[in-house]
């Protein structure tokens, strides 16, 4: 919803705090999962993520989650899908080049990553174009994954 | 099999240390030249002739010209083609590259397929919306945007594989460019998006239309900050304005346009408004020649395209330099066409 989208960029500071916290809990998880089998746990895992990143971001399952890196301001609401920053086209008061009535989801995103811890330092990576194949997938699954990974 | 009236092909220039490219833009940037390039307008037409002909009225004014891809998102004759059919002849074209219309397999494709026409330069953009064109209908496809697309050319140029990994024989030899638009939100901001730019591997920057001359110093003095001046050239864009309605509808429908009050004041109280709108022009380019930082300027002149050559001459920025052209150095070269 758009009104708790932009609710989430103002909070960009405690949902940050709060998701580096349920990381840690995540990656302690790694043995469970494991035992369980990721495969198993993906669509469960992938249903709760829609529902939870959904209401807070309007999150579309890209499956390659860069919220932290931009301010909790999805990238993938962007009319274009910008993974690196806003187009040339964002209006004279920060509005979509696309869809006039929505805020930029990029003006958004500064704003939000000035409230992350280092926050403004992530935006300045060059993030890769995403993968299609892992669209409605589970980016927690994935992190854990990655991260506990030899 | 070679028929008597055959176009000269464009030959490819030696590539010069530290040049990645053989084309003569990137030589006139190397070697400290304030360049001039236009842009193109690809005609609603099959016909070359037509590409020739717009192409012939910059001839001796500009450095590089660059063919539009699908500019606002209205269907022209492909930037390809343009380039390709400009290359034949010995033109310097800029290829224009937006991510609106093919996903990273077209592209790549499109970049390999340029350089073996001899297109020596490439502008990754990301394009406007459908929205703002002929075919609002159509699928956006944005499969990548234009740091990446930078990336993907910058990899096949230099590392000589596709995205997937796969090798490529012939690496394209190109020079790198993005786009940049100061006085769009968020201001504080554009420079950092410049320099992710030039980190994923844009060589030269062409901006869209500066008017605001402040705005302008302010974003170049961020950008001189991030230690980026050594490792880009900046062309400002500028542009006559036809009439001070021309321009207030420019600003309000094309997107990422910013034309500032004072701007549309002074051409309302013009009698000759068309006149005003070169005045304005060729004093901006004169202005912006002088900021540190700037290695040129870019013309815009949608449909008005004729007047380039009297603003590049006005302004006096070539400096007696007369870029290449087809003709220049037959015996007997063509006349000039503007006074």
């Amino acid at each position: 919803m758009y009104a708790v989208r932009l609710w989430s960029v103002r909070h960009a500071r405690g949902l940050n705090a709060f998701y580096r916290r349920f990381e840690a809990t995540l990656l302690s998880l790694n043995g469970v999962f494991r035992a369980l089998g990721y495969e198993r746990l993906e669509r469960p895992t992938a249903a709760v993520e829609r529902v939870v990143k959904g209401l807070l971001f309007d999150c579309r399952m890209c499956g390659q989650c860069v919220l932290s890196s931009t301010g909790m301001s999805c990238p993938m609401n962007c009319p274009k899908t910008l993974r690196n920053g806003p187009c040339g086209g964002v209006r004279a008061d920060g509005n979509c080049e696309v869809e006039p009535q929505m805020r930029c989801v990029w003006v958004e995103a500064y704003r939000g990553s000035e409230r992350i811890p280092g926050g403004t330092a992530a935006m300045r990576e060059v993030q890769f174009s995403v993968d299609h194949r892992r669209e409605g997938r589970s980016s927690w699954l994935r992190l854990v994954r990655e991260k506990s990974a030899p | 099999m070679k028929f008597e009236d055959e176009p000269v092909p464009g030959y490819p220039l030696p590539i010069l240390p530290g040049h990645t490219s053989p084309g003569r833009f990137e030589r006139v940037l190397r070697a400290g030249g304030f360049a001039v390039t236009t842009e193109l307008a690809p005609p609603d037409s099959a016909d070359p002739g037509e590409v020739y002909q717009r192409a012939r009225v910059f001839d001796g004014y500009v450095d590089a010209i660059n063919a539009t891809d699908g500019s606002g998102a209205n269907c022209h004759m492909s930037s390809l083609a343009v380039c390709a059919l400009l290359t034949r002849v010995g033109y310097a074209p800029i290829m224009q590259i937006s991510c609106r219309d093919r996903n990273r397999i077209a592209i790549q494709g499109d970049i390999l397929g340029a350089a073996a026409m001899g297109v020596c330069n490439l502008l990754c953009l990301t394009g406007d919306g459908v929205q703002a064109g002929d075919h609002p209908e159509a699928k956006p496809v944005f499969d990548l945007d234009s740091v990446s697309l930078l990336s993907i050319a910058r990899v096949l140029r230099d590392d000589h594989h596709f995205e997937s990994g796969r090798r490529i024989s012939c690496a394209p030899r190109v020079f790198l460019g993005a786009a940049e638009n100061p006085s769009s939100p968020p201001l504080a901001w554009r420079a950092q998006r410049l320099a992710k730019k030039v980190a994923a591997g844009a060589q030269f920057i062409q901006t869209q239309y500066c008017y605001d001359l402040p705005l302008l110093r302010g974003f170049l003095q961020q950008v001189e900050a991030l230690g980026l001046f050594d490792k880009v050239f900046i062309l400002v864009g500028v542009g006559p304005l036809r009439s001070a309605k021309a321009a207030d509808w420019m600003r309000r429908h094309v997107p990422g346009m910013d034309v500032p009050d004072a701007v549309i004041e002074r051409l309302k109280g013009a009698q000759d408004q068309a006149r005003e709108g070169r005045n304005i022009c060729v004093e901006l380019i004169q202005s912006i020649r002088e900021i540190r930082g700037v290695s040129g300027v870019h013309i815009m002149a949608y449909r008005q395209e004729e007047s380039v050559a009297e603003i590049v001459d006005r302004s006096g920025i070539l400096q007696g330099r007369m870029p290449w052209y087809p003709q220049r150095d037959a015996p007997y070269p063509s006349q000039r066409t503007a006074s």
